[in-house]
């Protein structure tokens, strides 16, 4: 029994054990010198482990009587977080030798951290489910504080860690909750004790504190008010993985929780889950909209598209998963563009984060400046464009649910968001030249992912990639 | 006997845990918070569960708020200062408490456990087995992963630590412990025949 339950997290152990030879070969080799390679070579692991779930995995295969479940939708999630994070590994590789703070527990945390995501997208138990969780979280509150030096890093890293201890305590309490009412923390047991009555008061308030310590985790509104000061203060490359990889994991983490261990009861969850979406979409876009710092203006991006995700969960049916998935894999390839080219903002080799330095980018730059007005009209929604098609999925999905409101809010939420994305267009087209101006060129690394992702956002019109097809597959194991 | 053991821990627990927030000398928060870790490692003694109570009193009240003793003592912080950040806050969170309080007490009022809880219980516990062998069989067993995921968040954690904390200083003199045994006579000394009245 155990062979065969090791056999399916086989993927998971091989980043694991990767992670400590990397970590013990580091300390007694090179040091901080080995960093760089190690960065290579993790992400080239992360790339390998990729392609082997996503061509080998097939079925639904669960292992430790129930606690890691490896079905499509893991599947799905687990190659969209490795490939993220071997992209914004590798980018900001430039940007940390350059600040002197590429040490070589940065790619081992990373890792780990990895790790972690991928055990919170395979959860089938409460137990594993919160130490995925809390893998993932502690190596990000570390490297958020990597710039020991500077008083903003520390201040995101301790920030992050204190609300995070606090959003895990409520996680923890709607836990203990609801395994006083089932009598079991495995979710097949959970559903099967939900579904068979109806939902008392207590595991309700247990399911509510659970939802409000994963909310925390995407930073929906209203548990958001960590995410501007945690962007802002970490270094670039950090606020990177920030936006893209966990945000896909607690995504996922969420969608399980609500349909393997509470799909008996949608109709309890999806009012909550809707009213997070409307509150994220809105504060999102108008909040954003007085941002100068283009990372704080990211991180207020990340709150509305993240309130556009939840919009498909809380349709609570199979196509408002199918959404979610197809519009988390867009927003995480639109992230890796952006994040390329704000690591690229330089001024005199110094990084740059005021958006109006942007002023008459154009001239210097016509195809970085090209490609980001892709990628900024892709994020806004604009519709030839790929970010189009992902909001139109959440949408429809809001709407075959009957949640018409909430889909006539996205629409209003998007066009007052279109604003600030179209700001920066006009900064880069229309604006002054200012002498703060940004440096012409950058590394080809850093072209080449805002390239590629903006040829995404083109390209994948015609079909998406096919990542619809694979994202119905992934819902459908959810949800059944 | 167990229903005023029960009441007088539980009584503890609270009133320890009350005073740990509200008393105004840090060092006796932290001796009202090993009051309230001791309590509840009797509350577990009534439960039956007589590992975990030692644990509790082991790892909780032996290391970890010994530990917190240390670093209250130890940091130069100004309570009075932190305190006073607190009373701006006080009435929003004693409404919010107050709510949250009310909820509970509507949602253990009207407490109700699945009828399959009983049949689909973790871990019911078998009656020849003692707990700390029955723990110790499903700790390596069926939680073998979550074990070793423990494991795994606290080489974080080590990592993290170090990584935030350790400064290669380069103004210091280090021991060589190598270059040390190395050394004999014959590198270190070298005899000279100094001549009366000539010196070196």
């Amino acid at each position: 029994m155990i062979s065969a339950d090791l056999n399916i997290i086989l993927p998971e152990i091989v980043l694991a054990v990767w992670a400590m030879l990397a970590l013990v070969g580091a300390v007694y080799t090179g040091k901080d010198k080995m960093a760089t390679a190690l960065v290579w070579a993790s992400a080239a692991l992360f790339l390998l482990v990729a392609i082997w779930i996503g061509t080998t995995g097939s079925g639904d295969r669960a292992a430790f009587s129930g606690m890691f479940i490896d079905d499509a939708f893991s599947r799905f999630a687990k190659v969209v977080i490795l490939v993220s994070a071997a992209a914004v590994l590798l980018m900001g590789e430039g940007y940390m030798s350059r600040h002197k703070i590429l040490r070589f527990e940065y790619p081992v945390l990373v890792v780990l951290s990895v790790v972690g995501m991928m055990m919170m997208v395979s959860a089938g138990d409460l137990m594993s489910l919160y130490m995925g969780l809390e893998l993932q979280s502690l190596a990000l509150y570390v490297v958020a504080s990597l710039r020991r030096d500077s008083e903003r890093s520390t201040e995101a890293g301790l920030k992050y860690f204190v609300l995070g201890a606090l959003s895990s305590g409520l996680l923890l309490y709607g836990a203990s909750l609801t395994y006083g009412f089932a009598g079991t923390t495995l979710f097949s047991g959970i559903i099967a004790a939900a579904t068979e009555g109806h939902l008392s008061l207590g595991v309700l308030i247990g399911l509510v504190m659970m939802m409000a310590g994963l909310a925390f985790k995407v930073s929906a509104v209203p548990f958001h008010m960590w995410t501007p000061d945690v962007y802002e203060g970490s270094p670039t490359p950090v606020t990177a993985f920030f936006a893209t990889a966990p945000k896909v994991a607690a995504m996922g983490l969420f969608a399980r929780l609500l349909f393997d261990a509470f799909g008996g009861a949608v109709a309890d969850w999806s009012q909550v889950v809707a009213l997070l979406s409307l509150l994220s979409m809105f504060l999102g876009s108008v909040a954003a909209i007085g941002q100068r710092d283009i990372k704080r203006l990211m991180a207020y991006s990340s709150i509305t598209h993240m309130g556009y995700a939840l919009m498909g969960l809380a349709s609570g049916t199979e196509f408002g998963v199918q959404a979610m998935l197809v519009y988390m894999a867009i927003y995480v390839t639109m992230n890796v563009g952006t994040f390329a080219f704000i690591l690229s903002m330089t001024h005199e080799g110094e990084p740059v984060t005021d958006i109006r330095a942007l002023g008459m980018y154009s001239k210097k730059e016509p195809g970085r400046a090209l490609a980001m007005l892709v990628l900024l009209f892709s994020l806004a929604g604009v519709p030839p464009l790929v970010g189009f098609f992902g909001k139109l999925y959440v949408l429809q999905a809001a709407y075959g649910a009957g949640l018409v409101w909430l889909a006539v809010a996205g629409v209003i939420a998007s066009v007052i968001g279109a604003f600030y994305y179209l700001r920066i267009v006009y900064y880069m087209y229309f604006g002054e030249d200012r002498e703060d101006a940004l440096d012409a060129g950058g590394s080809p690394l850093l072209w080449g992912l805002l390239m590629a992702s903006a040829a995404i956002m083109v390209v994948g019109v015609v079909n998406l990639f096919g990542v619809e097809g694979a994202a119905a597959a992934a819902a459908a194991t959810l949800v059944n | 006997m167990t229903v005023f053991a029960f009441y007088l821990f539980a009584l503890c627990v609270i009133v320890g845990g009350l005073f740990t927030v509200i008393s105004r000398n840090p060092v006796h928060s932290v001796l009202w918070l090993i009051l309230a870790f001791l309590s509840s490692a009797g509350l577990f003694v009534l439960l039956g569960a007589e590992f975990v109570a030692m644990l509790l009193i082991i790892v909780y009240v032996g290391a970890v708020a010994v530990l917190f003793l240390f670093v209250v003592m130890m940091l130069d912080v100004d309570f009075a200062e932190l305190r006073a950040g607190m009373a701006k806050y006080m009435p929003l969170a004693l409404l919010i408490g107050l709510v949250f309080l009310m909820e509970l007490g509507m949602a253990f009022g009207a407490w109700e456990t699945s009828e399959m809880a009983a049949t689909q219980l973790s871990a019911p516990a078998p009656a020849d087995v003692q707990n700390t062998a029955a723990l110790g069989v499903l700790l390596y067993d069926r939680y073998f992963l979550l074990f070793q995921l423990a494991g795994l968040i606290l080489l974080v954690a080590m990592i993290g630590a170090i990584v935030l904390t350790l400064r290669h200083r380069t103004d210091v003199k280090r021991q060589n412990v190598l270059a040390q045994m190395w050394r004999d006579p014959a590198k270190s000394m070298e005899l000279k025949d100094v001549k009366p009245g000539q010196g070196l």
